[in-house]
């Protein structure tokens, strides 16, 4: 009776383990956290760049606005190749972008915006990385589109020609 | 024998004072840094990791702490943040229950085997 | 050329595969003695194969780009030592080397087991011919080292630098001399399952095998952690990452089955159990293949991710498991004889270590493919770490270390508690040292003090048995005494290492109340790979010792990577450890600095281990 159950329990097993790296072979290795839409913003104080004086999330953040939360730095490489978009959506009247400075120099910082141009309507500090990780974020650059306290989409690495069309799309 | 109790006794002697006086607040830091998995070379943990994310946790956690907020807290935190991916010691709920219960099982399995071969055997 | 020659020379061995299993099959009933041709045969399949891999080495020596490996994987500016270490640093060449090594050990088990009965050793070459099919297709189908482009590329994109390193260039030969050691002990045993073989003799021949295997995964491994030690960088030896763990599962059954074939030898008892290991030992030697190349974990050292290599070990693998399931269920005699088993006898103890020992297999293997389970079934991630092993294992170390002080003591059959006084001498005095050492430091004293008392009572009790026992049963005495030694070691590594971490800028002091480490200066240096910063600091102990360090930032060209080199001064008992990291946009540099006391020991320890082994080996081929 034994010997005969504990084949038949075996390959029943190996079958389940077969199945289970077959479907975990198409799974990617590589881990991206979800963003949770129903959440509020995160509420903060920070400092403004080069600036001593403090803002804090609800002065920023207004409802019925679509804001464009951009974490850059200028010794982001990939940041270059997405402020093209970011320089065209400020010309747009319907969103307002919100950058947050990560580990930057002002010096650094402002000679990237005399260079490229400076699409913010207001820049953030965040010198130790603590206020990005507030955000759920972990690179350089990301950004957020933002209504009503709530985040809309949310982009890691630079922002691309679809991601730049996805956004305009959202804020019709 | 004698000359490793005396290497030992000496080691301790040189390190005693050492662990006393270190900052509490420093070990935790480490505990948690140590627990926490790294987003960016995802392999490592965030204690190991000199990544810049990995960095700003760390100051986070020490920040976090010297707020008086509890090691829990901190978990509870990062795990709303980045999900339960980034903590190394899985909690023990719905999804965990098998991976912390099947070691467990198999021991028990395999002493209740060979207790059997014992007790089958006649003297 | 080169790539030419090693593609034919690839498809000629496979050409002799199947010459030797039409040989085999003919020989198998036809004729009384064992045909020698077969012999012939795998040499030249041998043979063929080290042409192969040579041609391929070449390649990588005259930077040979037309060939897809060697543009991958190489580039003209790197010394001659990595280009030829290249060769099995990347997957297409470590899995040729796989092939090399499998039909080198075919070739030496005829050699050596012509003693055997003829059948066997035809069946075992026919299972062995089987495995080496399955890696020929798999290499010549889905990662095919001799892969021409054109245009000719005249640059490489170079080797990863963390893989330019002496240990990491001898430790994938050694590792997989270990893993398929491990094949040949899984076609013996279904051989001698299938003939219903499974005897004392089988069990003294085919320990060699294991002995072989099982020393060669254990350099393997610490070479491995050796190299994790110095180049990764933060200080640490063992990470339970996930590729760790795929090689520990195999040396943790082979080592079961090393204990397991004992009783097998002495006693005739425990067959099914020794198959089944046997078994177990190859599956997850391949299974460890399948989790490191297909891509599936997520791991610090992994090679590029392609699924249908993965698929194809997949589908390999459970072919190999169901054979060797059915053979073994099908073909497998279970003894009807009663078995007889003292509770105080050396076969119970042996059985307790082999409890113990499958415990932490699970825990292992349970731990590490959990997640990509959970995720397929409930699509949630969660990741196991340190935390998770440290939990469920080491409470078990304690019994376990305990045991394995005890066990040897005993004889087999039937033993007794006479004369064992000194047990509980040993016992005392572990405990109170241990007591002694854990009372002053500010850790949880219960499981220190356990834990400590446990690896103490195994090392007293073995060293007392170099004196007492002098070369008797020397090489178990060996292994067991550095066994505990390495639990002492890590042990008390783990206990009193004391670290720093901080941001220091040139010129800058940094002071606690351990050390005063003081950033002097910095210098770049120009390498023909790679451009060097050395950071310059002196570390003042307590006890007002200086030391300087010279910790390094390497950016090589080709690959264009920052590598973080660490300063390691080592002696007898600790270990002074620094690395320094570049932060980003900032002038200070990112200082780590560690006291690891009885570092040495480790790798010691182990080496011990190996030693034993080693022994073993020499003593049994000599008998």
């Amino acid at each position: 009776m034994k010997v005969k159950f504990l084949p038949f329990f075996l390959v029943i097993l190996l079958i389940f383990v077969f199945f289970g790296f077959y479907k975990g072979l198409q799974n990617s290795n590589i881990y991206t956290p979800e963003v949770n839409l129903k959440k509020n913003i995160p509420s903060f104080t920070a400092k403004l760049l080069g600036v001593k004086n403090e803002i804090s999330s609800k002065e920023i953040f207004k409802d019925d606005v679509y804001y464009l939360l951009n974490i850059w730095a200028s010794w982001c490489v990939p940041c270059r190749d997405e402020h093209k978009f970011l320089m065209d959506f400020s010309k747009s009247e319907k969103i307002e972008i919100i950058g947050i400075n990560y580990k930057d120099k002002i010096k650094n910082a402002r000679n990237f915006l005399n260079e490229l141009g400076n699409p913010y309507e207001i820049i953030i500090s965040d010198l130790d990385g603590t206020l990005s990780i507030e955000w759920g974020a972990y690179g350089v650059p990301e950004s957020y589109l933002i209504y009503n306290q709530k985040i809309l989409k949310k982009v890691v690495g630079p922002i691309s020609l679809n991601n730049f069309f996805e956004i305009k799309d959202l804020v019709k | 024998m004698k000359i490793i109790k005396y290497l030992i006794l000496i080691l301790i002697i040189l390190n005693l004072s050492s662990i006393k006086a270190e900052d509490q607040i420093n070990d935790l830091n480490i505990k948690i840094t140590k627990n926490l998995r790294c987003l960016i070379c995802q392999g490592q943990s965030v204690y190991d990791s000199d990544t810049e994310f990995a960095n700003s946790v760390k100051i986070l956690v020490q920040n976090k702490l010297r707020d008086g907020q509890s090691e829990k807290e901190i978990y509870s935190y990062l795990k709303d943040k980045y999900g339960e991916w980034i903590l190394y010691d899985p909690e023990f709920n719905k999804n965990t229950y098998f991976l912390w219960l099947l070691p467990v099982l198999m021991f028990l399995v395999g002493g209740a085997i060979i207790f059997k071969l014992l007790i089958k055997t006649k003297y | 050329m080169t790539s030419t020659i090693g593609f034919y020379s690839l498809t000629f061995g496979l050409v002799c595969s199947f010459l030797i299993i039409f040989f085999s099959v003919k020989n198998f009933n036809n004729s009384q003695f064992f045909d020698n041709k077969i012999l012939s045969i795998t040499f030249l399949q041998f043979f063929f194969v080290t042409i192969s891999f040579f041609s391929l080495i070449l390649a990588f020596v005259y930077s040979d780009f037309s060939n897809e490996t060697v543009f991958n994987h190489s580039h003209t500016t790197k010394p001659l030592f990595y280009k030829i270490s290249g060769t099995w640093g990347n997957h297409e060449g470590s899995l040729l080397l796989w092939l090399l090594v499998l039909t080198f050990f075919i070739f030496v088990f005829l050699l050596k087991s012509q003693k055997q009965k003829k059948e066997y050793r035809i069946l075992t070459s026919l299972i062995q011919q089987v495995i080496i099919i399955g890696f020929f297709f798999f290499l010549i189908k889905t990662s095919n080292p001799f892969n021409y482009i054109f245009p000719v590329p005249a640059q490489g994109l170079g080797l990863n630098p963390i893989l330019q390193d002496p240990a990491l260039a001898i430790h994938p030969p050694i590792l997989y001399l270990g893993y398929v050691g491990s094949s040949i002990i899984f076609s013996s045993a279904l051989a001698a399952t299938t003939l219903n073989y499974v005897s004392k003799d089988w069990a003294k021949h085919i320990k060699q095998w294991v002995l072989v295997s099982w020393i060669f995964l254990t350099l393997g491994i610490l070479l491995g952690s050796i190299w994790a030690y110095y180049e990764l960088g933060w200080g640490g030896f063992w990470f339970w990452d996930p590729v760790e763990n795929v090689s520990l599962m195999p040396w943790l059954a082979l080592t079961t089955l090393l204990h397991c074939i004992l009783v097998l030898e002495k006693k005739l008892l425990l067959s099914s159990w020794a198959i089944i290991l046997s078994i177990a030992t190859f599956t997850l030697s391949m299974s460890g293949t399948f989790l490191v190349r297909s891509g599936i974990l997520n791991s610090v050292h992994t090679f590029a991710n392609d699924p249908e290599r993965g698929l194809y070990i997949l589908i390999f693998l459970f072919c190999l498991i169901f054979l060797s399931l059915f053979i073994f269920f099908f073909f497998f005699k279970f003894e009807k004889k009663k078995k007889n088993l003292f509770w105080l006898s050396k076969e119970t103890a042996i059985l307790i270590n082999n409890w113990f020992m499958m415990y932490f297999l699970s825990v292992v293997l349970i731990g590490t493919i959990y997640p990509i389970f959970l995720e397929v079934f409930s699509s949630e991630k969660i990741s196991i770490g340190p935390p998770f092993y440290n939990k469920l294992i080491i409470p078990f170390l304690v019994p376990f270390l305990l045991a394995m002080a005890i066990g040897p003591k005993l004889k087999w059959i039937k033993s007794n508690f006479e004369n064992k006084k000194h047990l509980i001498l040993f016992f005392i005095i572990s405990l109170l040292l241990s007591i002694l050492i854990i009372r002053n430091l500010d850790i949880s004293f219960l499981l220190n003090t356990v834990l400590v008392t446990s690896a103490f009572y195994l090392f007293f009790i073995t060293s007392r048995d170099f004196f007492v026992k002098g070369f008797k049963r020397l090489s178990q005495n060996i292994a067991h005494f550095g066994f505990s030694l390495l639990i002492l070691s890590i042990l008390f590594n783990n206990i009193f290492s004391t670290e720093v971490i901080s941001n220091l800028k040139l010129g800058e002091t940094l002071e606690n109340e351990n050390f005063k480490i003081k950033f002097e200066n910095i210098k770049e240096i120009n390498e023909y790979n790679y451009k060097s910063i050395k950071g310059k600091f002196t570390v003042q102990d307590l006890n007002g010792s200086n030391e300087i360090m010279y910790p390094e930032l390497r950016i090589y060209n080709q690959p264009n990577i920052v590598t973080s080199e660490a300063d390691i001064k080592t002696n007898l008992l600790t270990d002074k450890f620094m690395t320094m990291n570049y932060i980003q946009n900032q002038d200070y540099f990112n200082i780590r600095y560690q006291v690891k006391p009885f570092m040495l020991w480790i790798w010691l320890s182990v080496l011990l281990i190996c030693f034993g082994g080693v022994i073993s080996f020499i003593k049994k081929y000599e008998g």
